[in-house]
């Protein structure tokens, strides 16, 4: 058993720093307001003592200014709060464009991680120091969190959907990966470690091992093995809209409405076809609702996102219409 | 220290007859519907759940000794941690104070003779036990594992335990809780007495009436919620489960919606205690009474409107995470008032340390730190580092352990005297009350700093830097639980050999106080006519017919 205490975990992460100024603050606010009330209920105990068991003492019935005082200064105090915890949310919200994509899916009880060059880990997460990393996260089963102390990251993986969150790691080292969310009997075993290593490390970590089948080769792979090609590429167009430059535009609905076709879209529109159909064609799409996992739609959104914009087709000319407004 | 201690008022024979010896009998009391005879049985079904949730606890910081998980395996930490949190939150801390503490004192505090609707009240209790056996057959007959949220599609479609039948037993305890707050209600709208005006009903009634207006509103959302989850599990309906087309987080907002304001439910009844604590121990008027009352109505209104900041990680709206984060903000600032007023009471008040104000104390030092550390969570920005870790775990059990608990020992002892005509021996209370306190921070505090090493909870097995911190916490919680066993031994010892209470043995003020220790079936001889503005201390008077010791 180790006899130091540790206060903070390991600073590794360009959020870090700034997450534990914030911490401290809130800390100091806690600390000087426990302990003035503790002062103050102490010091009015002793002061104001009963010494005689008959004592009456005086009237005081309340003052409007120290009401005001006392509601007024939390107040203020929360709006600094705020708009501080506010600027570090939407830092760790905003994903930079350079960041390299890592897809990571719980499944209980283990993580699966695929950079996009096609390496495939599990439950380590081999990254290089100081480069963006956007981990794209969903799940096969229940809910996960994927939770790295050091970076103080946290964000959940939930089956169905796909959340994002990003990380740079600043200190070579290893660290803690843990499952943060309750998923059942080994919850506290799906747990595993991230690397950080030097940028010409890292490649060297890359380039060792077999060559690994990059998602966008799988998904190309699985757009002809799954049929998808013959309603949905190039100049086939009947059946099924075209999916070049589809990924980030807005795409009107059949019975109205329109929707935003980013990966939750890409991924519903592969698994529940009839959900969301696009307006002008028929709900006659089959279901791939368990004939997929969650890695194969990952690597068929990899691949459609892959597409060049074409012209000469309805859906992808408007499509790219609307990107370029 | 040179302190006059005052000695409670004591007589030398019990009124002849009370609600305790109206009648005999096992029947006597399963048939009651006086209001005090419904609270006792509350309070010894809740203190039979406290002691099996706490039995639960011990099990759970044992194993958590050591990193490995050696005393137990995953499957069976998991249930226990599962069955504590369910029978504590769901049979021990939501009835705790109102359904003992305020089914006794509403209608006397009010100078009604019973509830306003007593077979209903006895329905209620009928409820939680019919509830609470259910719900405890599920834990003993195979267990449950899903954690006492529920959470989906855990619940429904992978969990392989007693999933059904706990929901159903929390789905009928529900019932008991709405029917409470619903007799609450009706009994502080039409029973006041002559003379009790709104602005003069004591705090604990304020904030029973906010309790109970958050328990009619909220408790109906969770029963349908695991109503829902019950129905997934058992005919594969698609409410929450992607796989049938439904939305896990769905779950998690209705789970919310109620549970958020749950803690209000928890907490604000205590905080009517403290209220009276506060003044009758430093004989003062409360400071700014108007603003305590109006600010358990904020909070229950305001509890309403932060529910999804349990929800920062799941992948909620950015916009969405910053109205959630704001509102949660709010909900500080009149919990914030009642602190800052409690403490104004004592200034220039004639301070007396007895056990209730010794519980008071702590529960304000204890739900001040609550309090603040809730602001970290509202936080998002640090809150997305903290939760689902130790953090939050400290961090509610200052509010629901530290706050509630302190608030209803402390106002069982102010009580105890009143309930059972005798008074509890001073100085184990004392003991008791101080080691309460210290054995809840050693226990808690250390799990803040685990929390932000990033220890997640619900972790049977952990990694070895954690180890001197939860070793800490559980030698913390080894004298806590000393605390909490001492007073079953001197609060039973005194029912039979402590000495006899005089109706206002303290003395306070309060109509409650004005008719015999313990009162008559029919609670006064006479309907009592209020005339005083509330907490009328500086005109205090001692009764007449009290024997001085």
């Amino acid at each position: 058993m180790r006899s130091d205490i540790p206060l903070f975990p390991p600073n590794a992460s360009t959020m870090a720093v700034h997450v534990d100024h914030f911490y401290l603050f809130m800390w100091a606010v806690t600390f000087v307001f426990s302990i003035g009330i503790a002062v103050a209920l102490v010091y009015f105990a002793v002061a104001y003592r009963r010494r005689h068991r008959d004592e009456r003492p005086g009237e005081i019935h309340g003052s409007l200014l120290l009401e005001l005082v006392w509601s007024i200064i939390p107040l203020l105090l929360t709006v600094v709060m705020f708009v501080w915890s506010t600027w570090l949310f939407f830092a760790q919200a905003r994903v930079p464009d350079d960041a390299i994509r890592v897809n990571v899916v719980g499944k209980r009880w283990m993580w699966k991680l695929q950079h996009m060059t096609g390496h495939r880990e599990i439950n380590e997460l081999h990254v290089p120091v100081g480069k963006p990393v956007h981990l794209v996260l969903t799940s096969e089963d229940v809910i996960h969190s994927f939770f790295v102390p050091a970076f103080r990251m946290k964000k959940d993986a939930v089956p169905g959907r796909y959340n994002e969150t990003w990380f740079t790691a600043t200190q070579p080292g290893r660290y803690h990966l843990f499952c943060a969310e309750y998923c059942g009997t080994e919850h506290s075993r799906m747990i595993g470690s991230v690397h950080v290593m030097e940028s010409a490390e890292f490649q060297q970590w890359l380039a060792g091992g077999p060559a690994p089948v990059s998602p966008v080769a799988l998904g190309r792979k699985l757009f002809t093995e799954r049929m998808c090609v013959t309603c949905h590429y190039g100049d086939s167009g009947a059946r099924g809209p075209a999916l070049n430059g589809l990924p980030g535009s807005k795409v009107a609905l059949l019975g109205g409405g329109s929707a935003v076709a980013d990966d939750t879209y890409l991924r519903e529109s592969i698994l529940t076809p009839a959900a969301k159909v696009v307006a002008g064609y028929q709900p006659v799409m089959p279901t791939y609702a368990g004939q997929l996992g969650e890695e194969d739609v990952a690597a068929l959104i990899a691949f459609i996102k892959s597409l060049p914009p074409l012209a000469g087709d309805a859906a992808s000319r408007k499509a790219s219409d609307l990107r370029s407004n | 220290m040179a302190t006059t201690v005052t000695t409670p008022i004591t007589q030398e024979r019990m009124p002849k007859e009370h609600y305790l010896n109206a009648d005999y009998g096992v029947r006597s009391w399963l048939l009651t519907i006086d209001h005090k005879r419904i609270a006792i049985l509350y309070l010894v079904s809740i203190s039979i759940m406290f002691a099996l949730g706490g039995i639960y606890a011990t099990a759970i910081r044992l194993e958590l000794l050591t990193p490995a998980g050696d005393l137990f395996t995953s499957e069976n930490y998991n249930k226990m941690f599962t069955a504590h949190g369910v029978i504590m939150v769901f049979f021990f801390l939501i009835p705790a104070v109102p359904a003992t503490l305020g089914n006794f004192l509403i209608p006397l505090m009010l100078g009604a003779k019973d509830l306003a609707f007593p077979r209903i009240n006895l329905l209620s209790w009928y409820l939680y036990i019919v509830g609470g056996l259910i719900t405890l057959a599920a834990l003993f007959l195979g267990g449950l594992d899903t954690g006492w949220t529920f959470y989906t599609p855990y619940s429904t479609a992978f969990s392989n335990s007693n999933v059904i039948l706990a929901g159903l037993g929390i789905f009928v305890a529900g019932f008991s809780s709405i029917l409470t707050g619903f007799n609450f209600i009706v009994t502080i709208h039409k029973m006041r007495a002559p003379g009790m005006t709104w602005f003069r009903m004591p705090l604990f009634v304020w904030a029973h009436y906010a309790t109970s207006l958050i328990q009619i509103l909220g408790t109906p959302v969770v029963a349908v919620t695991i109503l829902l989850v019950a129905v997934e599990r058992a005919f594969d309906f698609g409410f929450f489960d992607p796989a049938r087309g439904g939305d896990p987080i769905l779950f998690q907002h209705l789970f919310w919606f109620y549970s958020h304001p749950a803690v209000y439910i928890m907490i604000l009844p205590s905080m009517g205690v403290i209220s009276e604590l506060v003044t009758c121990f430093s004989r003062k008027k409360v400071f700014g009474y108007s603003f305590i009352a109006m600010s358990s109505l904020a909070i229950a209104v305001i509890s309403f409107l932060v529910w999804a900041h349990h929800m920062f990680v799941t992948g909620l709206s950015v916009y969405a995470a910053m109205i959630f984060s704001a509102l949660s903000f709010l909900v500080a600032i009149p919990s914030a008032i009642k602190v800052f007023n409690w403490t104004a009471t004592l200034f220039r008040g004639s301070v007396s340390w007895q056990t209730p104000m010794l519980y008071a104390f702590g529960f304000i030092g204890l739900f001040t730190i609550g309090g603040l550390t809730g602001l970290f969570l509202a936080s998002v920005g640090l809150d997305i580092h903290v939760t689902d870790t130790y953090f939050i775990v400290a961090h509610f059990h200052y509010v629901m352990v530290g706050g509630v608990i302190m608030g209803y020992l402390g106002g069982l002892h102010f009580w105890w005297p009143k309930i059972t005509g005798r008074l509890y021996p001073e100085w184990w209370a004392r003991v008791s009350a101080v080691l309460v306190f210290v054995g809840f921070n050693l226990t808690f505090f250390p799990q803040f700093i685990l929390g932000y090493l990033g220890m997640p909870r619900r972790y049977h097995y952990y990694v070895e830097e954690f180890q001197v911190l939860n070793v800490l916490s559980s030698a913390g919680a080894s004298v806590l639980a000393v605390g909490y066993v001492i007073p079953l031994f001197y609060l039973g010892w005194s029912m039979r050999y402590g000495k006899i209470a005089a109706p206002n043995p303290w003395p306070a003020t309060g109509l409650e106080w004005q008719t015999p220790s313990p009162p008559p079936t029919e609670n006064f001889p006479v309907t009592p006519e209020v005339t005083e503005e509330v907490y009328d201390y500086p005109n205090l008077r001692l009764p007449k017919e009290t024997v001085l010791v």
